[in-house]
């Protein structure tokens, strides 16, 4: 049995010597106005439930409102384990949860409410599938935690993208092989969110892939990330989906396993911090994250596209967070939107500040959400860009929906990174075949 | 409910009075050591609302603790007795140049940065340049009397400082000082009051000088295999005719920890190296440099380097800001003081510091304003283990001890606060605290205004753990 000091890493949170630094970093201090929404606040009462000075109650709203962005760890000028801080004291508000037994009553209110809306069916095809693999299990527990606070999804439904009709979907095969010699072998993780809402960026990801001269496979056995499970405080259950792609991928036998969104990524690239260091499955683990790349590195790195088609249209850039934070991938997203012609590349004043999507953060706290979006539409209106380019489902969604809160459907829009690439029509570049 | 906490409420909204547990603690640290729960976190937006604050809390007899971003490393706005923390970081942010009079009025809310940020598209600067001025506020900056690198050639916040509206403890409003460089009209209130650590009053607006922005910068590297060298070689350069803005000291501690931690090709066996950045028009930059080449080869310098491009000088300098963070990977907690010397006596204090680190057996790594005298004598040490932590007071005492033995004083840039209190007397002896005691006692009458700083209470003593 895991004490308290243990699962809420007491330990680390001396690592933390609250000179604030992390302040200016933090989207919550800025738009709460408050030390107990900063990253320094957190940690401090983490330490302190851990003393026994404060209780877990305390703690939940600072927790709960925390975006997760990470980008006070990358401000951090001594290294603080933030993530897993964070990681922790969700585990412990949801165990206290948990014992409480509010669950039914949510799910109640989620088939009510959620499921019943009709686009959202329609988009997510198989209910059962979806809220399984996505993660909505977990999504339905925290529920309880904000008190049934309206969830706004009609607002989030209006973004969505028109669906390809269950036969496209169907259509799609588990491997792909250009036209001539491969470089190298790929195995593609389709994401949940991704591939229920944006199934066309995938199918477009792996157009690109291939025409790179990659052999790409989609391996079936393949899961949700569990990205949103550890969000939740579910770590059993992100550790079990870990181990089932794990598994997955290492049945592929491939030399990378690509993705296409910046939260996947950070979660599959940490998958080694879920398991006893030099454990058997710490190792596998290991071996795993070695292989995992955005799409956009593997892009760069295999130099194999050539834009043929000029885009004459002013962007901006809007990086993940967890891309930015997380995996640390900065410059590729970069580096690609700049070789396609005709573009003009408008950068924001403040890259690092999150949107605010943040997994499911604009669902379950929208008003808090929506606070932090108008700061950063500030920041977007002000490159006055045609096209708002993404790496992440979630912040492609968010930034859509900035771009109707501003009123400006008819000037701008906002696209995934690989869309627009293919749109600039990449011819394979055999120099390096 | 207590009755001034109830009509707290009167002049400000419900949202900006803070009184839940999490909220509390999360205003009862800050960047120094000890942790101390407020009754109640007021966050002020206007002069009215501090002086409706003042009001209350004089009638009440409330303690009041303004704080800005709370990145204070002396304890500045713990509050030690309970009662208000009045938060000023939120109070909206104006920064108000008046280009032709080289001056800017600004809110006490304002990140220190900014304010040479603006200052810089006018190519001016606000020349303090403490190393958290991205966090940190003015008001605490003016509060602290704030110092950095910079200190050398152009002084502390102090010497910035031209005029400040203040809240007194009694709930009036007064302005000291003007919008003039030259002003001697009175006693100099304005000085008095910075540096003053919030004892005196509530500071809501100031105006400060602005200084042209020298052209260029020239950073030089200097590698010693003796520090007594390197104290010597900063003295040299000092009396040589030239005033470098910065010149920072690491020892070999520091540099290994740097190496070990983000290696960026500094010289692991140095005694010691000194960082110098002269700044002014680039033709004079380049007599100057060579001028300290000079100076330093004849003197028995293992190695100088000058950096060709801005990059190159900018990684030297990267090396000498990751020295927090490197140092902090040796042990957690980190006591960082900054005891100062006349800068002749910097070999002298050096040595002192190695006895010390001998004596105590502390991890002590030193770094620092070299060119002020201005050292950093970090401990690290592991704030759970209570053993270390009595030998690292009685090391703390003992720095204190040197530096005044040596000519210098408690404090150069971080300020009193609760840390060094009880040294004062050390220092200024008796009398020289009693006269300021006066001061204190006719400025706030009931003692509300941030209380247990400044003044050692009667028996305190040094302590760094929480219990």
């Amino acid at each position: 049995m895991q004490t308290l000091q243990e699962k809420i890493n007491y330990d680390k949170t001396f690592d933390c010597v609250q000179c604030g630094y992390c302040l200016p970093a933090c989207p919550t201090y800025e738009t709460m106005e408050r030390e107990t929404h900063s990253p320094r606040g957190r940690i401090n009462l983490v330490k302190l439930v851990a003393e026994d000075k404060a209780s877990i109650e305390d703690l939940r709203e600072p927790i709960e409102k925390c975006l997760g962005c990470m980008a006070c760890t990358t401000v951090c000028p001594t290294n603080v384990q933030y993530g897993q801080i964070l990681e922790g004291a969700k585990e412990v508000i949801e165990d206290q949860r948990s014992e409480s037994g509010k669950q039914s009553k949510v799910e109640d209110f989620l088939f009510e409410s959620f499921f019943s809306s009709e686009k959202w069916m329609r988009t997510l095809g198989n209910l059962t599938w979806f809220y399984q693999k996505s993660g909505l299990q977990a999504f339905a527990n925290r529920l309880s935690l904000t008190r049934f606070a309206p969830l706004h999804l009609e607002k989030i439904e209006r973004v969505i993208p028109e669906q390809p009709s269950p036969k496209a979907r169907a259509k799609r095969v588990n491997h792909y092989k250009p036209d001539g010699p491969a470089q190298a072998k790929v195995a593609f993780f389709t994401g949940c969110i991704m591939d229920g809402v944006f199934f066309e960026t995938n199918q477009n990801t792996i157009e690109l892939l291939v025409r790179s001269g990659l052999e790409v496979l989609l391996p079936e056995q393949q899961s949700c990330c569990g990205a949103l499970h550890a969000h939740s405080g579910k770590i059993d259950d992100s550790r079990e989906l870990a181990k089932r792609n794990i598994e997955a991928f290492e049945k592929a036998e491939v030399n990378y396993i690509v993705n296409n969104a910046g939260g996947c990524g950070a979660r599959l690239i940490e998958y080694h911090h879920l398991f006893d260091e030099g454990s058997y499955w710490y190792d596998r683990a290991k071996r795993f994250v070695s292989k995992v790349k955005d799409v956009s590195q593997i892009l760069v790195e295999v130099e194999g596209l050539e834009f043929t088609k000029p885009i004459n249209r002013t962007v901006t850039y809007q990086p993940s967070c967890h891309m930015t934070n997380v995996q640390g991938i900065t410059s590729p997203p970069l580096e690609l939107i700049k070789k396609v012609p005709g573009i003009t590349l408008k950068e924001l004043d403040r890259l690092d500040f999150c949107c605010g999507s943040a997994g499911i953060y604009n669902i379950v706290n929208y008003e808090d959400s929506m606070d932090i979006l108008d700061v950063k539409m500030k920041d977007v209106c002000g490159t006055q860009p045609e096209s708002i380019i993404t790496t992440n489902p979630g912040c492609l969604l968010q930034m859509k929906l900035g771009i109707e809160r501003e009123g400006a459907t008819e000037t701008m829009d906002a696209v995934h990174l690989v869309d627009l690439l293919l749109e600039a029509e990449p011819k394979v570049n055999y120099k390096f075949c | 409910m207590n009755e001034w906490l109830q009509i707290l409420n009167n002049h400000i909204p419900d949202q900006r009075i803070l009184t839940d547990l999490a909220d509390r603690y999360s205003y009862s640290f800050d960047a120094s050591f000890g942790e101390h729960l407020p009754d109640v976190v007021v966050q002020a937006k206007s002069k009215e609302e501090v002086v409706h604050v003042m009001h209350i809390a004089n009638r009440y007899k409330v303690p009041v603790y303004p704080r800005g971003q709370g990145t204070c490393l002396s304890g500045g706005p713990l509050p030690v007795h309970g009662g208000i923390v009045l938060d000023l970081s939120q109070w909206p942010k104006k920064i108000d140049l008046n280009v032709e009079d080289l001056t800017v009025n600004v809110s006490p809310s304002v990140l220190t940065a900014n304010i040479n940020k603006e200052a810089e598209k006018y190519r001016l600067m606000y020349a303090p340049d403490p190393s958290s001025a991205h966090v940190a506020t003015i008001g605490g900056n003016l509060a602290e009397n704030s110092g950095g690198p910079r200190g050398l050639k152009y002084g502390v916040t102090k010497d910035h400082v031209l005029g400040l509206e203040l809240v007194t403890p009694e709930g009036e409003v007064i302005r000291t000082g003007g919008q003039t460089i030259k002003n001697v009209t009175g006693y100099d209130l304005t000085k008095l009051i910075v540096g003053s650590e919030g004892t005196l009053g509530v500071i809501t607006e100031a105006t400060l000088k602005l200084l042209p922005k020298p052209r260029a910068a020239q950073t030089i590297m200097i590698s010693f295999d003796e520090v007594r060298t390197a104290g010597l070689a900063i003295s040299q350069v000092l009396t040589s005719g030239i005033l470098p803005s910065k010149m920072e000291i690491m020892d070999n501690a520091s540099i290994r920890a740097v190496e070990s931690f983000q290696p960026a090709g500094l010289p692991v066996d140095a005694a010691a190296i000194v960082i110098i950045e002269l700044d002014g028009h680039p033709q004079t930059l380049e007599i100057e440099t060579e001028l300290v080449r000079e100076i330093m080869s004849k003197i028995g310098a293992t190695q100088i380097v000058i950096p060709n491009t801005k990059e190159e000088a900018n990684k030297i300098w990267q090396s000498r800001k990751q020295v927090s963070p490197a140092i902090a990977k040796i042990k957690p907690t980190k006591v960082s003081e900054d005891a100062t010397v006349p800068r002749s006596k910097i070999p002298d204090m050096m040595d002192r510091l190695k006895e010390i680190k001998e004596t105590y057996n502390v991890e002590l790594v030193v770094f620092g304003h070299a060119g002020d005298g201005n050292l950093h004598p970090n401990i690290l040490c592991d704030q759970r283990d209570k053993e270390e932590m009595r030998r690292v007071e009685q090391a703390v005492e003992a720095i204190f001890e040197a530096a005044i033995d040596l000519g210098g004083t408690l404090s150069g840039e971080h300020g009193i606060g609760t840390m060094k209190a009880p040294f004062m007397e050390n220092e200024l002896g008796t009398v020289g605290v009693e006269m300021m005691k006066r001061i204190k006692d006719s400025w706030d009458p009931n003692h509300i205004m941030n209380p247990g700083k400044i003044f050692a209470e009667r028996g305190q003593k040094l302590v760094l753990t929480d219990d």
